[in-house]
Protein backbone atom coordinates (compact mmCIF):
# COMPACT_ATOMS: atom_id res chain seq x y z
CA UNK A 1 0.00 0.00 0.00
CA UNK A 2 1.48 3.45 -1.21
CA UNK A 3 1.22 5.78 1.23
CA UNK A 4 -1.36 9.20 0.70
CA UNK A 5 -1.21 12.78 1.72
CA UNK A 6 -2.95 15.53 1.24
CA UNK A 7 0.42 17.68 -0.22
CA UNK A 8 3.96 16.61 -0.71
CA UNK A 9 6.37 19.38 -0.19
CA UNK A 10 9.37 19.26 -2.24
CA UNK A 11 12.10 21.25 -0.53
CA UNK A 12 12.74 23.07 2.55
CA UNK A 13 13.79 26.07 1.58
CA UNK A 14 11.54 29.48 2.31
CA UNK A 15 9.28 28.61 -0.01
CA UNK A 16 8.88 25.12 1.07
CA UNK A 17 8.59 26.05 4.54
CA UNK A 18 5.99 28.29 3.67
CA UNK A 19 3.80 26.19 2.29
CA UNK A 20 4.38 23.07 4.41
CA UNK A 21 3.39 24.94 7.40
CA UNK A 22 1.06 26.63 6.36
CA UNK A 23 -0.76 23.55 4.92
CA UNK A 24 0.02 21.70 8.70
CA UNK A 25 -1.25 24.39 10.27
CA UNK A 26 -4.50 24.29 8.73
CA UNK A 27 -4.78 20.33 9.37
CA UNK A 28 -3.99 19.23 6.21
CA UNK A 29 -1.81 15.93 6.15
CA UNK A 30 1.30 16.84 4.64
CA UNK A 31 5.19 15.24 4.02
CA UNK A 32 8.16 17.66 3.49
CA UNK A 33 10.90 16.60 1.53
CA UNK A 34 14.42 17.38 2.26
CA UNK A 35 17.64 16.19 0.26
CA UNK A 36 19.84 17.81 2.85
CA UNK A 37 21.25 16.16 5.74
CA UNK A 38 18.96 18.86 7.67
CA UNK A 39 16.97 21.61 6.69
CA UNK A 40 18.67 24.18 5.07
CA UNK A 41 21.83 21.98 4.68
CA UNK A 42 21.68 23.05 0.85
CA UNK A 43 20.38 26.41 1.07
CA UNK A 44 22.34 29.69 0.52
CA UNK A 45 21.46 33.35 0.99
CA UNK A 46 22.71 36.38 1.27
CA UNK A 47 21.28 37.25 3.59
CA UNK A 48 18.65 39.76 4.14
CA UNK A 49 15.04 38.45 5.12
CA UNK A 50 11.91 40.69 5.46
CA UNK A 51 10.11 40.63 7.94
CA UNK A 52 6.26 41.28 6.36
CA UNK A 53 6.26 37.83 4.98
CA UNK A 54 7.21 35.42 7.56
CA UNK A 55 5.07 37.86 9.66
CA UNK A 56 1.67 36.82 7.41
CA UNK A 57 2.61 33.09 8.24
CA UNK A 58 3.89 33.41 11.65
CA UNK A 59 2.75 36.37 13.65
CA UNK A 60 4.99 36.32 16.67
CA UNK A 61 7.69 34.67 14.85
CA UNK A 62 10.15 37.69 16.58
CA UNK A 63 9.88 35.39 19.69
CA UNK A 64 12.40 33.02 18.86
CA UNK A 65 13.35 33.07 15.18
CA UNK A 66 17.16 33.62 15.26
CA UNK A 67 17.57 36.54 13.20
CA UNK A 68 21.39 38.09 13.51
CA UNK A 69 21.01 41.76 13.39
CA UNK A 70 17.71 44.50 12.36
CA UNK A 71 18.63 46.76 9.43
CA UNK A 72 19.42 50.22 10.46
CA UNK A 73 21.40 51.40 7.78
CA UNK A 74 21.50 50.29 3.59
CA UNK A 75 24.38 51.72 1.51
CA UNK A 76 24.79 51.33 -1.97
CA UNK A 77 28.12 51.63 -3.12
CA UNK A 78 29.46 52.02 -6.41
CA UNK A 79 33.03 50.89 -6.59
CA UNK A 80 35.87 52.14 -8.95
CA UNK A 81 39.14 50.64 -8.71
CA UNK A 82 40.57 52.24 -5.47
CA UNK A 83 37.61 54.42 -4.19
CA UNK A 84 33.84 54.39 -4.00
CA UNK A 85 30.91 56.85 -4.26
CA UNK A 86 28.03 55.66 -2.30
CA UNK A 87 24.60 56.56 -1.03
CA UNK A 88 23.66 55.67 2.83
CA UNK A 89 20.52 55.65 4.79
CA UNK A 90 19.98 55.10 7.96
CA UNK A 91 17.13 55.92 10.22
CA UNK A 92 16.70 55.19 14.25
CA UNK A 93 13.06 54.47 13.19
CA UNK A 94 13.98 51.38 12.10
CA UNK A 95 15.51 50.57 16.18
CA UNK A 96 11.41 49.52 16.25
CA UNK A 97 9.63 47.01 18.29
CA UNK A 98 9.06 45.16 14.71
CA UNK A 99 12.21 45.83 12.69
CA UNK A 100 11.33 45.40 8.72
CA UNK A 101 14.61 43.99 7.60
CA UNK A 102 17.14 41.51 9.66
CA UNK A 103 20.33 39.91 8.42
CA UNK A 104 20.10 35.96 8.55
CA UNK A 105 22.16 33.18 8.61
CA UNK A 106 19.74 30.79 6.55
CA UNK A 107 20.82 27.52 7.80
CA UNK A 108 19.66 28.87 11.44
CA UNK A 109 16.32 30.23 10.40
CA UNK A 110 15.42 26.72 8.11
CA UNK A 111 15.98 24.60 11.41
CA UNK A 112 13.63 27.11 13.15
CA UNK A 113 11.33 26.93 10.51
CA UNK A 114 11.01 23.07 10.11
CA UNK A 115 10.75 23.01 14.04
CA UNK A 116 7.81 24.93 13.59
CA UNK A 117 6.09 23.09 11.04
CA UNK A 118 7.29 19.77 12.62
CA UNK A 119 5.03 21.71 16.04
CA UNK A 120 2.43 22.20 13.57
CA UNK A 121 1.53 18.57 12.38
CA UNK A 122 3.88 18.68 9.19
CA UNK A 123 6.12 15.48 8.31
CA UNK A 124 9.45 16.39 7.15
CA UNK A 125 12.00 13.61 6.22
CA UNK A 126 14.97 14.99 5.39
CA UNK A 127 17.87 13.18 3.56
CA UNK A 128 15.72 11.85 0.85
CA UNK A 129 16.25 13.50 -2.91
CA UNK A 130 12.96 13.21 -5.15
CA UNK A 131 13.77 11.30 -8.50
CA UNK A 132 10.84 11.87 -10.31
CA UNK A 133 7.09 12.85 -10.25
CA UNK A 134 4.68 10.08 -10.31
CA UNK A 135 1.87 10.41 -13.34
CA UNK A 136 -1.63 9.19 -14.30
CA UNK A 137 -2.02 7.94 -17.71
CA UNK A 138 -3.87 11.50 -17.99
CA UNK A 139 -0.61 13.21 -17.36
CA UNK A 140 -1.52 14.33 -13.79
CA UNK A 141 1.38 14.65 -11.27
CA UNK A 142 -0.15 12.09 -8.29
CA UNK A 143 2.56 11.58 -6.19
CA UNK A 144 6.72 11.27 -6.26
CA UNK A 145 9.40 8.55 -6.61
CA UNK A 146 12.19 8.99 -4.14
CA UNK A 147 15.95 7.88 -4.01
CA UNK A 148 14.70 5.61 -0.53
CA UNK A 149 13.55 1.90 -0.79
CA UNK A 150 10.87 1.30 -2.17
CA UNK A 151 10.34 5.46 -2.31
CA UNK A 152 6.80 5.78 -3.93
CA UNK A 153 4.85 8.24 -2.02
CA UNK A 154 1.55 9.93 -3.04
CA UNK A 155 -0.27 13.12 -2.67
CA UNK A 156 -3.27 15.08 -4.11
CA UNK A 157 -1.05 17.52 -4.94
CA UNK A 158 2.89 17.90 -5.40
CA UNK A 159 4.31 21.35 -3.95
CA UNK A 160 7.67 21.61 -5.68
CA UNK A 161 10.08 24.17 -3.73
CA UNK A 162 13.26 22.64 -5.16
CA UNK A 163 15.26 25.57 -5.63
CA UNK A 164 16.68 27.63 -8.57
CA UNK A 165 17.51 24.40 -10.88
CA UNK A 166 14.01 23.17 -10.67
CA UNK A 167 15.47 19.67 -11.94
CA UNK A 168 12.11 18.14 -11.33
CA UNK A 169 9.87 20.44 -13.46
CA UNK A 170 12.53 21.02 -16.13
CA UNK A 171 12.82 16.93 -16.74
CA UNK A 172 9.17 16.31 -16.79
CA UNK A 173 8.79 19.12 -19.42
CA UNK A 174 6.48 21.47 -17.12
CA UNK A 175 9.97 24.11 -17.57
CA UNK A 176 12.19 24.85 -20.57
CA UNK A 177 16.06 24.98 -19.46
CA UNK A 178 17.70 27.96 -17.60
CA UNK A 179 19.01 30.54 -20.49
CA UNK A 180 22.47 31.75 -19.13
CA UNK A 181 21.42 35.38 -19.29
CA UNK A 182 18.63 34.92 -17.02
CA UNK A 183 20.99 33.30 -14.08
CA UNK A 184 23.11 34.59 -12.16
CA UNK A 185 25.70 33.18 -10.10
CA UNK A 186 26.71 34.37 -6.96
CA UNK A 187 29.93 33.34 -4.26
CA UNK A 188 30.19 34.37 -0.56
CA UNK A 189 31.88 33.81 2.25
CA UNK A 190 30.74 33.55 5.93
CA UNK A 191 33.63 35.48 7.99
CA UNK A 192 33.84 35.57 11.67
CA UNK A 193 35.00 38.34 14.00
CA UNK A 194 34.96 40.16 17.49
CA UNK A 195 31.25 41.65 17.40
CA UNK A 196 32.76 45.07 19.31
CA UNK A 197 34.73 45.30 15.87
CA UNK A 198 31.83 44.88 13.85
CA UNK A 199 30.20 47.50 15.70
CA UNK A 200 32.82 49.93 15.50
CA UNK A 201 33.80 49.85 12.23
CA UNK A 202 30.12 50.03 11.38
CA UNK A 203 28.84 52.42 14.12
CA UNK A 204 26.51 50.01 15.53
CA UNK A 205 25.14 49.43 19.07
CA UNK A 206 23.64 45.95 20.10
CA UNK A 207 21.89 44.22 17.49
CA UNK A 208 22.12 47.04 15.32
CA UNK A 209 22.86 46.12 11.49
CA UNK A 210 24.64 47.50 8.30
CA UNK A 211 24.19 46.15 4.25
CA UNK A 212 26.24 47.26 2.02
CA UNK A 213 24.71 46.60 -1.49
CA UNK A 214 27.81 47.30 -4.16
CA UNK A 215 27.89 47.69 -8.05
CA UNK A 216 31.29 48.52 -9.75
CA UNK A 217 34.48 47.92 -11.14
CA UNK A 218 34.70 44.67 -8.88
CA UNK A 219 32.19 42.86 -11.66
CA UNK A 220 34.80 43.10 -14.23
CA UNK A 221 32.28 44.90 -16.59
CA UNK A 222 29.76 41.68 -16.17
CA UNK A 223 26.21 42.32 -15.23
CA UNK A 224 26.79 41.33 -11.44
CA UNK A 225 26.24 42.65 -7.97
CA UNK A 226 28.53 42.79 -4.53
CA UNK A 227 27.33 42.83 -0.85
CA UNK A 228 28.07 43.02 2.65
CA UNK A 229 26.02 42.16 5.00
CA UNK A 230 26.95 42.23 9.06
CA UNK A 231 25.76 38.94 10.88
CA UNK A 232 25.72 39.27 15.14
CA UNK A 233 29.55 37.67 15.21
CA UNK A 234 30.23 37.54 11.48
CA UNK A 235 29.66 39.49 8.02
CA UNK A 236 29.05 38.04 4.85
CA UNK A 237 30.39 38.93 1.72
CA UNK A 238 29.47 37.68 -1.58
CA UNK A 239 29.17 38.35 -5.27
CA UNK A 240 27.93 37.59 -8.05
CA UNK A 241 27.10 38.18 -12.07
CA UNK A 242 24.34 36.84 -14.67
CA UNK A 243 26.31 33.33 -16.09
CA UNK A 244 26.06 34.25 -19.48
CA UNK A 245 28.30 36.53 -18.91
CA UNK A 246 30.74 34.82 -16.50
CA UNK A 247 30.86 32.32 -19.56
CA UNK A 248 33.18 34.71 -21.40
CA UNK A 249 35.72 33.04 -19.28
CA UNK A 250 37.06 36.34 -17.89
CA UNK A 251 37.90 35.18 -14.27
CA UNK A 252 36.74 32.39 -12.01
CA UNK A 253 33.98 33.61 -9.61
CA UNK A 254 36.75 32.74 -6.39
CA UNK A 255 38.67 35.37 -7.82
CA UNK A 256 36.36 38.17 -7.97
CA UNK A 257 35.40 37.34 -4.59
CA UNK A 258 38.89 37.45 -3.45
CA UNK A 259 39.62 40.46 -5.48
CA UNK A 260 36.22 42.03 -3.50
CA UNK A 261 37.76 41.48 -0.50
CA UNK A 262 40.99 42.72 -1.29
CA UNK A 263 39.58 46.01 -2.96
CA UNK A 264 40.95 48.79 -0.59
CA UNK A 265 37.29 50.15 0.21
CA UNK A 266 36.21 47.01 1.45
CA UNK A 267 39.09 45.36 2.79
CA UNK A 268 40.08 47.54 6.02
CA UNK A 269 36.28 46.45 7.25
CA UNK A 270 36.92 42.67 7.27
CA UNK A 271 40.37 43.01 8.41
CA UNK A 272 41.06 39.97 10.51
CA UNK A 273 37.94 37.97 9.88
CA UNK A 274 38.25 34.09 9.76
CA UNK A 275 36.14 32.56 7.07
CA UNK A 276 34.23 29.61 8.10
CA UNK A 277 32.26 28.34 4.95
CA UNK A 278 32.96 29.17 1.26
CA UNK A 279 29.49 28.75 -1.04
CA UNK A 280 28.06 29.20 -4.12
CA UNK A 281 24.16 29.29 -5.35
CA UNK A 282 22.44 30.71 -8.31
CA UNK A 283 19.83 33.52 -8.56
CA UNK A 284 17.24 33.52 -10.98
CA UNK A 285 17.65 37.33 -13.07
CA UNK A 286 15.52 37.13 -16.26
CA UNK A 287 11.95 38.49 -13.99
CA UNK A 288 8.71 38.09 -15.39
CA UNK A 289 9.72 37.33 -19.12
CA UNK A 290 11.45 33.86 -17.54
CA UNK A 291 8.53 33.06 -15.03
CA UNK A 292 7.50 29.52 -16.68
CA UNK A 293 4.39 27.39 -16.02
CA UNK A 294 3.60 27.67 -12.47
CA UNK A 295 0.62 24.80 -11.94
CA UNK A 296 -0.83 21.97 -14.29
CA UNK A 297 -3.00 18.81 -13.44
CA UNK A 298 -1.84 17.94 -9.83
CA UNK A 299 1.28 20.45 -9.29
CA UNK A 300 2.48 24.02 -8.41
CA UNK A 301 6.27 25.54 -8.61
CA UNK A 302 7.25 27.89 -5.81
CA UNK A 303 9.87 29.69 -4.92
CA UNK A 304 13.19 29.96 -6.75
CA UNK A 305 11.88 27.12 -8.88
CA UNK A 306 9.45 29.25 -10.01
CA UNK A 307 12.05 31.90 -10.93
CA UNK A 308 10.42 34.40 -8.20
CA UNK A 309 13.34 36.60 -7.43
CA UNK A 310 13.06 41.03 -7.80
CA UNK A 311 16.86 41.37 -8.95
CA UNK A 312 16.09 44.83 -8.63
CA UNK A 313 15.44 45.29 -5.37
CA UNK A 314 17.72 42.03 -4.29
CA UNK A 315 14.40 40.69 -2.95
CA UNK A 316 14.07 36.74 -3.12
CA UNK A 317 12.82 34.86 0.00
CA UNK A 318 10.09 37.01 0.78
CA UNK A 319 8.56 35.70 -2.88
CA UNK A 320 9.58 32.46 -1.70
CA UNK A 321 7.56 33.05 1.23
CA UNK A 322 4.88 34.24 -0.32
CA UNK A 323 4.09 32.13 -3.00
CA UNK A 324 4.57 29.54 -0.40
CA UNK A 325 1.65 30.27 1.61
CA UNK A 326 -0.13 31.04 -1.47
CA UNK A 327 0.18 27.52 -3.12
CA UNK A 328 -0.96 26.25 0.59
CA UNK A 329 -3.54 28.60 0.42
CA UNK A 330 -4.97 27.11 -3.31
CA UNK A 331 -4.38 23.83 -1.91
CA UNK A 332 -6.99 24.55 1.53
CA UNK A 333 -9.13 26.39 -0.33
CA UNK A 334 -9.52 23.48 -2.97
CA UNK A 335 -10.11 20.93 -0.47
CA UNK A 336 -12.45 22.77 1.98
CA UNK A 337 -14.50 22.85 -1.63
CA UNK A 338 -14.27 19.28 -2.02
CA UNK A 339 -12.97 20.45 -5.33
CA UNK A 340 -10.22 18.36 -7.42
CA UNK A 341 -6.59 19.91 -7.83
CA UNK A 342 -6.96 19.71 -11.62
CA UNK A 343 -5.01 22.99 -13.67
CA UNK A 344 -8.24 24.56 -13.99
CA UNK A 345 -8.56 24.95 -10.04
CA UNK A 346 -4.98 25.34 -9.43
CA UNK A 347 -5.51 28.69 -11.56
CA UNK A 348 -6.43 30.07 -8.59
CA UNK A 349 -3.26 29.96 -7.33
CA UNK A 350 -1.89 32.32 -10.51
CA UNK A 351 -4.76 34.49 -10.06
CA UNK A 352 -3.27 35.25 -6.39
CA UNK A 353 0.19 35.85 -7.43
CA UNK A 354 -1.13 38.07 -9.71
CA UNK A 355 -2.97 40.44 -7.46
CA UNK A 356 -0.07 40.24 -5.25
CA UNK A 357 3.34 42.05 -5.54
CA UNK A 358 4.97 39.07 -6.22
CA UNK A 359 3.91 39.71 -10.09
CA UNK A 360 3.16 43.22 -9.95
CA UNK A 361 6.69 44.08 -9.02
CA UNK A 362 8.19 41.71 -11.75
CA UNK A 363 5.76 43.34 -14.17
CA UNK A 364 7.44 45.82 -13.27
CA UNK A 365 10.44 45.79 -14.18
CA UNK A 366 10.05 43.24 -16.75
CA UNK A 367 12.36 44.75 -19.40
CA UNK A 368 15.41 45.48 -16.54
CA UNK A 369 16.81 42.28 -17.46
CA UNK A 370 16.92 42.48 -20.81
CA UNK A 371 18.57 45.88 -21.18
CA UNK A 372 21.00 45.37 -18.13
CA UNK A 373 22.17 41.85 -20.29
CA UNK A 374 22.77 44.02 -23.48
CA UNK A 375 23.84 47.35 -21.71
CA UNK A 376 27.22 46.51 -20.32
CA UNK A 377 27.77 50.23 -19.94
CA UNK A 378 26.18 50.26 -16.62
CA UNK A 379 28.83 47.83 -14.92
CA UNK A 380 31.57 48.85 -16.76
CA UNK A 381 31.82 52.56 -17.76
CA UNK A 382 29.57 54.38 -15.70
CA UNK A 383 31.41 53.19 -12.33
CA UNK A 384 34.77 54.35 -13.56
CA UNK A 385 33.89 57.58 -14.90
CA UNK A 386 31.27 58.27 -11.82
CA UNK A 387 34.40 57.69 -9.52
CA UNK A 388 36.85 59.78 -11.71
CA UNK A 389 34.05 62.45 -12.02
CA UNK A 390 33.99 62.60 -7.95
CA UNK A 391 37.74 62.49 -7.37
CA UNK A 392 38.00 65.40 -9.83
CA UNK A 393 35.44 67.63 -8.06
CA UNK A 394 36.74 66.40 -4.34
CA UNK A 395 40.09 67.25 -5.33
CA UNK A 396 40.96 70.98 -4.72
CA UNK A 397 43.66 72.13 -6.46
CA UNK A 398 44.03 74.99 -8.47
CA UNK A 399 42.00 74.36 -11.33
CA UNK A 400 38.41 76.54 -11.16
CA UNK A 401 35.36 74.99 -10.69
CA UNK A 402 33.57 75.77 -14.06
CA UNK A 403 36.91 73.87 -15.80
CA UNK A 404 36.18 70.99 -13.77
CA UNK A 405 32.95 70.45 -14.53
CA UNK A 406 33.65 70.83 -18.02
CA UNK A 407 35.86 68.22 -17.57
CA UNK A 408 33.81 66.03 -16.08
CA UNK A 409 31.35 66.84 -18.52
CA UNK A 410 33.76 65.81 -21.27
CA UNK A 411 34.59 62.65 -19.94
CA UNK A 412 31.16 61.12 -19.42
CA UNK A 413 30.58 62.29 -23.36
CA UNK A 414 34.17 60.90 -24.41
CA UNK A 415 32.46 57.65 -22.77
CA UNK A 416 29.11 57.27 -23.99
CA UNK A 417 28.55 60.31 -26.70
CA UNK A 418 25.88 62.23 -25.79
CA UNK A 419 23.47 60.84 -27.57
CA UNK A 420 24.87 57.61 -25.45
CA UNK A 421 24.13 59.05 -22.37
CA UNK A 422 20.56 60.23 -23.51
CA UNK A 423 19.90 56.76 -24.82
CA UNK A 424 20.99 55.61 -21.08
CA UNK A 425 18.69 57.45 -19.62
CA UNK A 426 15.80 56.32 -21.49
CA UNK A 427 16.90 52.44 -21.13
CA UNK A 428 17.45 53.06 -17.76
CA UNK A 429 13.84 54.80 -17.62
CA UNK A 430 12.33 51.89 -19.41
CA UNK A 431 13.73 49.46 -17.63
CA UNK A 432 12.34 50.82 -13.76
CA UNK A 433 9.45 52.19 -14.89
CA UNK B 1 44.69 43.99 -9.30
CA UNK B 2 46.07 40.48 -9.06
CA UNK B 3 45.91 37.74 -5.84
CA UNK B 4 46.60 34.03 -5.86
CA UNK B 5 43.74 31.88 -4.66
CA UNK B 6 43.70 28.74 -3.69
CA UNK B 7 39.97 27.77 -3.68
CA UNK B 8 41.42 24.19 -2.03
CA UNK B 9 41.85 26.74 0.86
CA UNK B 10 38.38 27.87 0.67
CA UNK B 11 36.77 24.50 0.12
CA UNK B 12 38.50 22.77 2.96
CA UNK B 13 36.41 25.11 5.31
CA UNK B 14 33.08 23.05 4.01
CA UNK B 15 31.34 20.04 5.65
CA UNK B 16 30.84 17.81 2.93
CA UNK B 17 29.40 14.08 2.80
CA UNK B 18 30.96 12.16 0.07
CA UNK B 19 29.62 9.33 -1.70
CA UNK B 20 32.56 7.30 -2.18
CA UNK B 21 32.49 6.15 -5.73
CA UNK B 22 29.37 8.00 -7.02
CA UNK B 23 29.53 11.37 -8.08
CA UNK B 24 26.30 13.12 -9.19
CA UNK B 25 28.03 14.54 -12.42
CA UNK B 26 29.43 13.18 -15.09
CA UNK B 27 31.18 14.96 -18.55
CA UNK B 28 29.24 12.44 -21.46
CA UNK B 29 31.57 12.77 -24.38
CA UNK B 30 34.94 13.26 -23.88
CA UNK B 31 35.52 13.98 -27.17
CA UNK B 32 32.87 16.65 -26.95
CA UNK B 33 35.35 18.26 -24.16
CA UNK B 34 38.46 18.20 -26.49
CA UNK B 35 36.30 20.07 -29.21
CA UNK B 36 34.85 22.40 -27.04
CA UNK B 37 36.63 25.59 -28.01
CA UNK B 38 35.32 27.54 -24.70
CA UNK B 39 35.60 24.74 -21.70
CA UNK B 40 34.04 27.44 -19.97
CA UNK B 41 33.06 25.16 -17.52
CA UNK B 42 36.79 25.11 -16.06
CA UNK B 43 36.28 29.21 -15.74
CA UNK B 44 32.86 29.41 -14.12
CA UNK B 45 32.84 26.54 -11.82
CA UNK B 46 32.80 28.13 -8.44
CA UNK B 47 34.58 24.74 -6.70
CA UNK B 48 37.11 24.10 -9.82
CA UNK B 49 35.43 21.15 -9.80
CA UNK B 50 36.63 20.76 -14.03
CA UNK B 51 40.48 21.54 -14.95
CA UNK B 52 41.91 21.05 -18.22
CA UNK B 53 43.78 17.90 -18.90
CA UNK B 54 46.68 17.40 -20.65
CA UNK B 55 45.11 15.52 -23.25
CA UNK B 56 43.24 18.72 -24.12
CA UNK B 57 40.08 17.78 -22.51
CA UNK B 58 38.49 17.94 -19.20
CA UNK B 59 38.95 16.16 -15.84
CA UNK B 60 35.85 16.45 -13.57
CA UNK B 61 36.40 16.12 -9.96
CA UNK B 62 33.17 16.28 -7.91
CA UNK B 63 34.24 16.15 -4.52
CA UNK B 64 34.13 19.90 -3.36
CA UNK B 65 30.93 19.94 -5.95
CA UNK B 66 28.80 23.23 -4.28
CA UNK B 67 25.99 21.88 -6.35
CA UNK B 68 24.40 25.15 -7.66
CA UNK B 69 23.88 24.25 -11.47
CA UNK B 70 26.17 26.36 -13.05
CA UNK B 71 28.19 23.65 -15.26
CA UNK B 72 24.81 22.93 -15.85
CA UNK B 73 23.74 25.86 -17.60
CA UNK B 74 26.99 26.74 -18.98
CA UNK B 75 27.19 23.62 -20.88
CA UNK B 76 23.47 23.61 -22.05
CA UNK B 77 24.42 24.55 -25.44
CA UNK B 78 26.76 21.38 -25.70
CA UNK B 79 24.72 18.99 -23.49
CA UNK B 80 27.75 16.95 -22.40
CA UNK B 81 26.85 17.56 -18.50
CA UNK B 82 24.71 14.73 -16.90
CA UNK B 83 23.63 16.42 -13.61
CA UNK B 84 21.96 15.09 -10.80
CA UNK B 85 21.51 15.93 -7.20
CA UNK B 86 23.63 13.70 -5.20
CA UNK B 87 21.97 10.96 -3.10
CA UNK B 88 19.58 12.19 -0.11
CA UNK B 89 21.69 13.21 2.47
CA UNK B 90 25.16 13.56 0.40
CA UNK B 91 27.38 16.23 -1.03
CA UNK B 92 27.82 19.45 0.53
CA UNK B 93 26.46 20.48 3.66
CA UNK B 94 26.38 24.18 4.65
CA UNK B 95 26.50 25.11 8.04
CA UNK B 96 25.40 28.31 7.65
CA UNK B 97 24.72 28.58 3.97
Amino acid sequence: MVEKFDAIVIGAGPSGNAAAYTLAKQGLSVLQLERGEYPGAKNVQGGIMYAAELEKIIPDFREDCPTERHIIEQRIWLLGDDNYIGTNYRSDAFNSETPNRYTIIRANIDKWFSEKIREAGGLQICETTVTELIRDPSGKVIGVRTDREGGEIHADVVIMADGVNALLARRTGFQPELAPQNVALAVKEILFIDPELIQQRFGLKDDEGVVIEIMGKVTKGMVGTAFLYTNKESLTIGIGCLISDFKQGAIPPYKMLEDLKNHPVIKPLIEGAEMKEYAAHMIPEGGYKAVPQLYGDGWMVVGDAAHFNNAAHREGSNLAMASGRMAAETVIELKQAGKSFNAANLAAYKKKLDDSFIMKDLKKYRNLPGIMHENKQFFGAYPDTLTAAAHNWFTVDSVDKKTKEKEIMKSFVKKRSVLGLVGDAIKLVRAVR
Amino acid sequence: MSIMVKIEEKLYQNRYIVDESRPHIQIRNDAVCKSCESQACTVCCPAACYTKNETGSVTLATDGCLECGTCRVVCQDKENIQWDYPRGGYGISYKFG
